[in-house]
């Protein structure tokens, strides 16, 4: 079906490509299985990430129940308890963040955000996903492995990641850990080039990059980033699998293990730590940047008016992403290293404070004097902003070297990055969920278990992190299976712990009432009709909704207008889609 | 989902920094006149470079890192040729057959432009032989150096991270070069079988009648020709 464009409208340029049809699915094993259609692929990443984010969920109750009440549950054993801090911090950070934000979010917006008929590439596309599943696969078949999982903590480092003290070390745990991670990143490059290309070379006509809602801009930046950072991790996962399998000591020094002399020599630990946070730092942004993105396109649509400064908010996002490759070694402040590189990466670190800034105080200027509907996806915004703010001031704190060096490996650490890089996306994950699951099913989701479900989170979320900053301040140290009442803590903080705990519990069952609801709703929830946001973006505007193969019918959607021409003065409704050739405005931009 | 040219742009692209400005503002491709194909291929080997580079740093670390001393390179891959050492000259036929496969790959891919069926077929053949011919001496030498007791977790010229880098970047490399062997030998049988010159689309083949799943091929060749120069400098000669 290579028929030429519809219309030859005069307004926007030719098309340079022809609308050819995506492959179609002719068996049931390829339309529901093996599926190349993005929206398909992204349900079946986001479905995955969420299975295993409910073990991570699991593995951080059993955690805080030994945190809480500590030496009553005999089953948590000290290599228990590294197995679940490991367990819990990959799987989130990894195997549920970065794969919900770009495989879940990534695969059913891009192609419907700038008018594509799918990814450029479905087939590479469906690998991603399956590569990702054997990933998974791998990680979940680590806890039945001989030994355990690994209990090297998330950021795996050697020497202790790969010897016999650590649980794991010396089984496989470890191995299969490396293994799952090179599959995830071998998957994810696959999906993420086909992410970049989309969004650079498939567009539709009139789709200017500037005109792109910022949903697709902070995903497209941050899978930019994914390709380069995950390199690093790459690196450093084969060089340790080596060190570990081979007998390499890549990063080994010479060591002596129970009386024993390893024969291990001359390799640099820190050299580890470096290729580690190359990766783990734009990590942090990879996660962030498109629920940066995502929160924009929510409060502008609820809040009834344009995103405030959309071309600073584009260079924000770009600028955070380009900053964050150097900062990484703020981490690494105790590793030790030269003081200026201290000063250096402190300075660079503070610097990102900037664009952030500028950032937060767009996202509170759209909503100044919009006209607010305080719908869940809005309170969930709300809830995002907040969160965030308060989970980027202590990373001011942490940013400093001669104020990290006291707080750093304390449960200070525990909060600022569970505030800032936990909660705050999971917020844009469910509020976004319960923007885009009326596209997805048709339905709308249940109200009164949706404001159940954000009250319990949002408050409990605050109920765990905020005494827990004050629980690191008096020198609880991270990691630690059981501190019992050592003289350096003058302030008793069992009752503090306890308390963490049972809202910890309560957060997470209030998960399973998330859950119910999405499964719920998919068939009793209220007939959503499309559009039902009055939205202006394109995913909005498919003949069917939910989207069928291919997105669009017949004809590509033609794009004459920004994506944020919402309560203009003058026009009958308070919002005008993209896809509306009527009067221009001056926002709009060029073409 | 496929891709197929509708017509050259009308106006001819504005040069310089302004041209640049005018395609990333432009709708539809910020590449213009770039395929899909050809745009995912320049993002993987930038992905990629990053690979390398990793790696490449990672071994700079553990040089200056180990307690041992370094082995000497030229000594350490010298071969007794007639009764003479000779340094490094095993490396460097090597380099110059990769560096030669670079040229008939350039060469196939300016037979793909003009759609001379045979020539470029018959280039991309003769480009993966001399790939294979890398490979297959880089076999003999990692043979050699298994034979005179190099291994990954020692060997007994110095260093034992001096193995260990070595079969872990040359290995790393090695692959990308077979990898690259099958790929040409696949898209050169394309190319001879004419699956190119027809309209119909099968496998990694647009079959919009032209030929550049060659360029594509080229593209990732020069990149792993690239890399190796690197490998040389830093691993060979430094």
């Amino acid at each position: 079906m290579a028929d030429l464009p519809h219309d030859t409208d005069p307004q926007l340029p030719p098309a340079e490509v022809a609308d050819v049809m995506p492959p179609h699915a002719h068996s049931w094993w390829s339309h529901y299985v093996f599926s190349q259609d993005a929206k398909y692929i992204a349900i079946q990443y986001s479905g995955t990430a969420i299975a295993i984010g409910l073990v991570g969920l699991v593995l951080s109750w059993l955690m805080r129940l030994q945190l809480g009440f500590p030496g009553i549950f005999d089953f948590i054993t000290p290599d228990a308890y590294y197995q679940f801090i490991t367990m819990h911090g990959m799987i989130m950070v990894v195997y549920l963040l970065t794969a919900v934000f770009l495989g879940g979010f990534g695969n059913y917006l891009i192609p419907l955000m700038v008018g594509a008929r799918d990814m450029v590439f479905p087939f590479v596309n469906m690998l991603s996903f399956w590569i990702y599943l054997l990933a998974v696969l791998v990680l979940v078949a680590s806890f039945f492995a001989p030994g355990g999982p690994t209990g090297a903590g998330w950021t795996l480092y050697p020497p202790q990641a790969i010897l016999s003290g650590t649980p794991g070390g010396a089984q496989s745990g470890i191995i299969l850990m490396l293994v799952s991670l090179i599959l995830f990143i071998i998957g994810f490059t696959m999906g993420g080039l086909n992410y970049v290309v989309t969004v650079l070379q498939a567009r539709t006509r009139g789709m200017t990059m500037m005109r792109l809602p910022l949903t697709v801009w902070g995903i497209f930046t941050a899978t930019v980033m994914a390709l380069l950072a995950f390199p690093a991790l790459l690196v450093a996962a084969i060089m340790m699998l080596f060190d570990r399998l081979l007998g390499t000591s890549f990063f080994m020094p010479a060591l002596v293990e129970l009386g024993e002399t390893l024969s291990y020599g001359g390799g640099s630990p820190i050299a580890f730590q470096h290729l580690f946070w190359f990766f783990g730092h734009p990590e942090v942004y990879i996660v962030a940047l498109p629920a940066f993105g995502i929160v924009s396109d929510l409060l502008a649509v609820h809040a009834r008016k344009n995103v405030f400064g959309y071309r600073m908010m584009v260079w924000a996002i770009v600028g955070i992403g380009a900053l964050s490759f150097i900062v990484w070694a703020h981490h690494m402040y105790v590793s030790g290293m030269h003081p200026y590189f201290g000063f250096f990466f402190a300075t660079t670190t503070l610097i990102i404070a900037v664009p952030t800034a500028i950032k937060v105080y767009n996202w509170v200027l759209t909503l100044w004097k919009g006209d607010i509907h305080l719908t869940l996806p809005m309170l969930f915004a709300l809830g995002f902003i907040v969160t965030f703010v308060n989970g980027g001031l202590t990373g001011l704190f942490l940013g400093n070297v001669v104020v990290d060096v006291p707080l750093s490996d304390t449960m200070f650490v525990v909060a600022h990055f569970h505030m800032v890089m936990g909660v705050a996306p999971i917020m844009v994950i469910l509020g976004a969920i319960y923007h885009w699951y009326p596209l997805m099913t048709g339905r709308m989701l249940n109200q009164a278990m949706g404001h159940f479900h954000f009250w319990i989170t949002f408050i409990g979320a605050y109920a765990i992190f905020f005494p827990m900053h004050y629980v690191g301040l008096v020198g609880v140290p991270r990691r630690y299976y059981e501190i019992g009442e050592p003289a350096f803590m003058t302030t008793p903080v069992e009752g503090l712990n306890a308390f963490i705990t049972v809202a910890a519990l309560t957060v997470g069952a209030a998960q399973m009432v998330f859950l119910f609801n999405l499964y719920w709703s998919s068939r009793h929830g209220r007939v959503a009709g499309s559009n039902p946001w009055k939205a202006t973006t394109l995913e909005w505007l498919t003949p069917v909704v939910p989207p069928e193969h291919g997105n669009w019918g017949d004809d590509l959607p033609l794009v004459y207008r920004w994506a944020y021409d919402y309560s203009l003065p003058g026009a009958p409704e308070d919002y005008i889609v993209q896809t509306d050739p009527g009067p221009k405005t001056p926002a709009a931009g060029p073409l | 989902m496929q891709e197929a040219p509708l017509k050259p742009p009308s106006n001819p692209p504005t040069p310089g920094l302004q041209g640049f400005v005018e395609d990333w503002s432009s709708d539809q491709r910020a590449f213009k006149k770039v395929s899909w194909g050809k745009a995912m291929m320049w993002i993987f080997l930038l992905s990629d470079t990053f690979v390398f580079g990793c790696f490449l740093v990672a071994y700079m670390i553990a040089r200056s890192s180990t307690v041992t001393e370094w082995p000497n390179a030229s000594e350490v891959f010298a071969l007794h040729i007639g009764g003479v050492e000779l340094p490094l000259i095993l490396i460097a036929i090597m380099t110059f057959v990769l560096i030669t496969s670079s040229g008939t790959m350039a060469m196939a891919v300016n037979c793909a432009y003009s759609r001379a069926r045979k020539p470029t077929a018959l280039l991309m053949v003769l480009t993966a032989a001399l790939g294979a011919g890398f490979v297959g001496m880089q076999v003999f030498e990692w043979s050699k150096l298994i034979h005179e007791g190099v291994r990954p977790w020692g060997n007994p010229f110095g260093a034992e991270q001096f193995g260990a880098s070595f079969f872990m970047i040359t290995g790393f490399h090695g692959t990308h070069v077979s990898i690259g062997v099958i790929f040409l030998l696949i898209v050169a049988r394309k190319v001879w079988k004419g699956e190119f010159d027809r309209d119909e689309r099968t496998w990694m083949c647009s079959g919009k009648g032209d030929y550049e799943a060659v360029e594509i091929m080229g593209l990732y060749w020069h990149f792993v020709d690239l890399v190796w120069v690197f490998i040389f400098a830093f691993f060979y000669l430094w």
